[in-house]
């Protein structure tokens, strides 16, 4: 039952990390392999996808331990889904960076923590163990302390102070869960888990144990009222590591919180409450947010809380629909959100600023990069056949279905803020007569580039804006996809069968 | 013992929280390392404390007695306190470089990344 393939991707992305390190002043061969290590990263994650949709979940017991014992990884259609669109936004990322990231950035080292980082989260979407998902976030949390403050201006440094807290927190939280945990049951292995806490007489404690989870990874996850970390930091590091950071950081969060309350604690009434309540607050506090932001990266920094909401929504009305809709839009959101931030970072290298009342006429003056900016941003608003129409459409379909009006609500005032704020911000920026602004002397302007640099920023931004038009064209085999991944989740039998072979 | 170690946890937690709930900069790391320090022992006690039982298997027995100390709550304390001491190292340079870079200490008084640029 060993297959060695599984760890793949994470031991790629350690590998590119270590070469990286070996080549630390050589700026352009640290981009070379940054890219091309990408690129075969995105390969061998495609594969393990196609394995798993072949031949069912795959798992791995690392060093021939056998579970419940030792450490597990598994690869579900959920893993190796959300392994493939790490690869894929780690791609975009990298080749945005060598358009954008500055060479003293690179001489701190950042392409081999941006590399370490992307190994942190596809080592999290793919373990078995509940205390190994403890130490891939510890990865994927001191990767990112240290993006987010590389370069060290004061806002960064401000941002970082919020976002380092609120982890830290986070985790201790998560760690104080996993003891009781352990003191419960006796066990680590998150298979072996389902099992054990189902047989557990004490349901007090197992309901306090899931609602430190659910507080722990929600603090990660950016859900109301544990977000106010998310739009202090993540509009001031660079537009790449806003980007990886807005993609995927936070997904992580969801991911486990789908994982753990669908496997381990299956929520009972009160819990799909709270979970249901937080889910519309989020929507709601998210939008509102973000409606009343000038600063275009705060804006999505407040989208992402907003959307985040559409997420939980799909784990508060509980089944296979709604949760086949949240693992939709975790997809769609995956990639236009961190497509949305190079965006920011795009206008920002032409006008030299962020702010939307300053900002204006892009469109007169990009007509093309406008019309391609426009596919995120329409993306996101959902506008049929674009790819957020369909999660929506699934998670709404799941709330009829459970005849929860209140969320059906929420979902539609969710995508009505998304579709103003879009308005907004697009009559802003792209419509708007714009004002001449004053050149910045720090600043190196898109037109003083090099073409490589100015192939390399567009180039990534178009390839994430076909994937999303994929994801919205293509939406039948995504949801069919979906459907597998929710019913998986749904009925854990195969999973816990694959780990433990009973 | 689990008495004296139930109200050590409890202390740590409380003291951990107040100290991050103080405005001032270094409490608020002083809080995080006694909260990990908290969670931590709180594996430790969950474990099951046995007293001068270690998990080794005798020449002459093939496998482990009735009773024996638990040695996966100490593996799961290592990893954690080795995390920990990462991430604090890198708290406690940030927050040097942050007095460095706003000049103060005072948290609220950090309201840059609020400014409506």
């Amino acid at each position: 039952m060993s297959n060695p393939y599984i760890v793949l991707p994470v031991i790629f992305q350690l590998f590119v990390a270590v070469v990286l390190m070996f080549s630390w002043n050589r700026k352009n061969l640290q981009k070379l392999i940054s890219v091309i290590g990408s690129l075969i990263a995105l390969l061998i994650s495609l594969l393990l996808l196609l394995k798993v949709n072949q031949e069912g979940i795959q798992a791995m017991q690392a060093g021939g331990w056998v579970a419940p014992f030792g450490i597990t990884f598994v690869a579900d259609t959920f893993s190796a889904l959300l392994v493939l669109l790490t690869a894929i936004a780690g791609l975009a990322v990298s080749v945005f960076s060598v358009g954008s990231i500055r060479n003293a950035r690179i001489k701190f080292g950042y392409f081999p923590i941006l590399h370490l980082l992307i190994m942190g989260l596809s080592g999290a979407f793919l373990t078995g163990d509940i205390f190994n998902l403890y130490v891939w976030f510890e990865i994927i949390i001191i990767s990112s302390f240290v993006l987010l403050t590389i370069g060290g201006e004061k806002a960064q440094i401000e941002g970082a102070i919020k976002y380092v807290t609120m982890n830290l927190l986070a985790s201790v939280i998560f760690l104080t869960a996993i003891a009781i945990l352990y003191g419960l049951t006796g066990s680590l292995n998150m298979a072996d888990l389902s099992i054990q806490v189902a047989a557990v007489e004490n349901r007090g404690l197992v309901n306090v144990t899931a609602i430190l989870f659910l507080i722990g990874f929600g603090i990660k996850s950016a859900v109301f009222p544990l977000y106010f970390w998310l739009p202090a930091s993540y509009h001031t590091p660079p537009p790449a590591i806003s980007a990886i950071f807005g993609g995927l950081l936070t997904k992580v969060g969801v991911y486990a919180l789908l994982r753990v309350f669908t496997l381990i604690f299956i929520p009972d009434e009160f819990l799909t409450w709270v979970i249901s309540i937080m889910a519309m607050l989020t929507i709601l506090t998210g939008g509102l947010g973000a409606l009343i932001q000038n600063n275009m990266r705060k804006v999505f920094s407040y989208l992402i809380i907003c959307h985040i909401g559409f997420m939980l929504a799909g784990l508060g009305i509980y089944s296979t629909i709604a949760i086949a809709g949240a693992v939709f839009y975790l997809v769609h959101d995956i990639m236009v959100k961190t497509n949305l931030f190079m965006v920011s970072g795009l206008i920002f290298k032409f006008k030299g600023t962020y702010s939307m009342r300053l900002l204006g006429g892009f469109y007169k003056e990009q007509p093309l990069l406008s019309l391609l900016m426009a596919i995120p941003l329409f993306s996101l608003v959902g506008i049929p056949p674009l790819s957020g129409f369909w999660g929506k459409l699934l998670l709404i379909k799941g709330a009829i279905a459970s005849s929860n009006i209140l969320m059906i609500a929420f979902i539609i005032l969710g995508s009505f803020l998304t579709l103003f704020i879009i308005a907004k911000l697009w009559a802003a920026v792209f419509w708007k007569d714009g004002a001449e602004l004053p050149r910045k002397k720090h600043i190196k302007y898109f037109e003083e580039l090099k073409p490589l640099k100015k192939k390399a920023m567009i180039g990534s931004i178009a390839f994430l804006s076909v994937i999303s038009l994929g994801i919205g064209f293509g939406a039948e085999w995504i949801m069919r996809l979906s459907m597998t991944i929710a019913e998986n989740l749904m009925d854990p039998a195969p999973y816990i069968q694959a780990v433990l072979g009973i | 013992m689990e008495i004296l170690l139930v109200i050590i946890i409890g202390l740590l937690y409380a003291a951990g929280i107040y100290m991050m709930l103080r405005r001032s900069l270094v409490k608020l790391i002083i809080g995080l390392i006694l909260l990990g320090n908290g969670a931590n022992l709180l594996i430790f006690l969950l474990g099951k404390i046995v007293k001068g039982e270690p998990p080794i298997i005798a020449d002459t027995e093939k496998m482990l007695g009735e009773i024996y100390a638990d040695p996966v709550p100490q593996a799961l304390i290592l990893t954690a306190i080795v995390i920990s001491f990462g991430l604090q190292a890198f708290a406690i340079i940030l927050i040097k470089r942050a007095y460095k870079v706003v000049k103060t200490d005072d948290l609220d008084e950090m309201n840059a990344t609020d400014e409506d640029l």
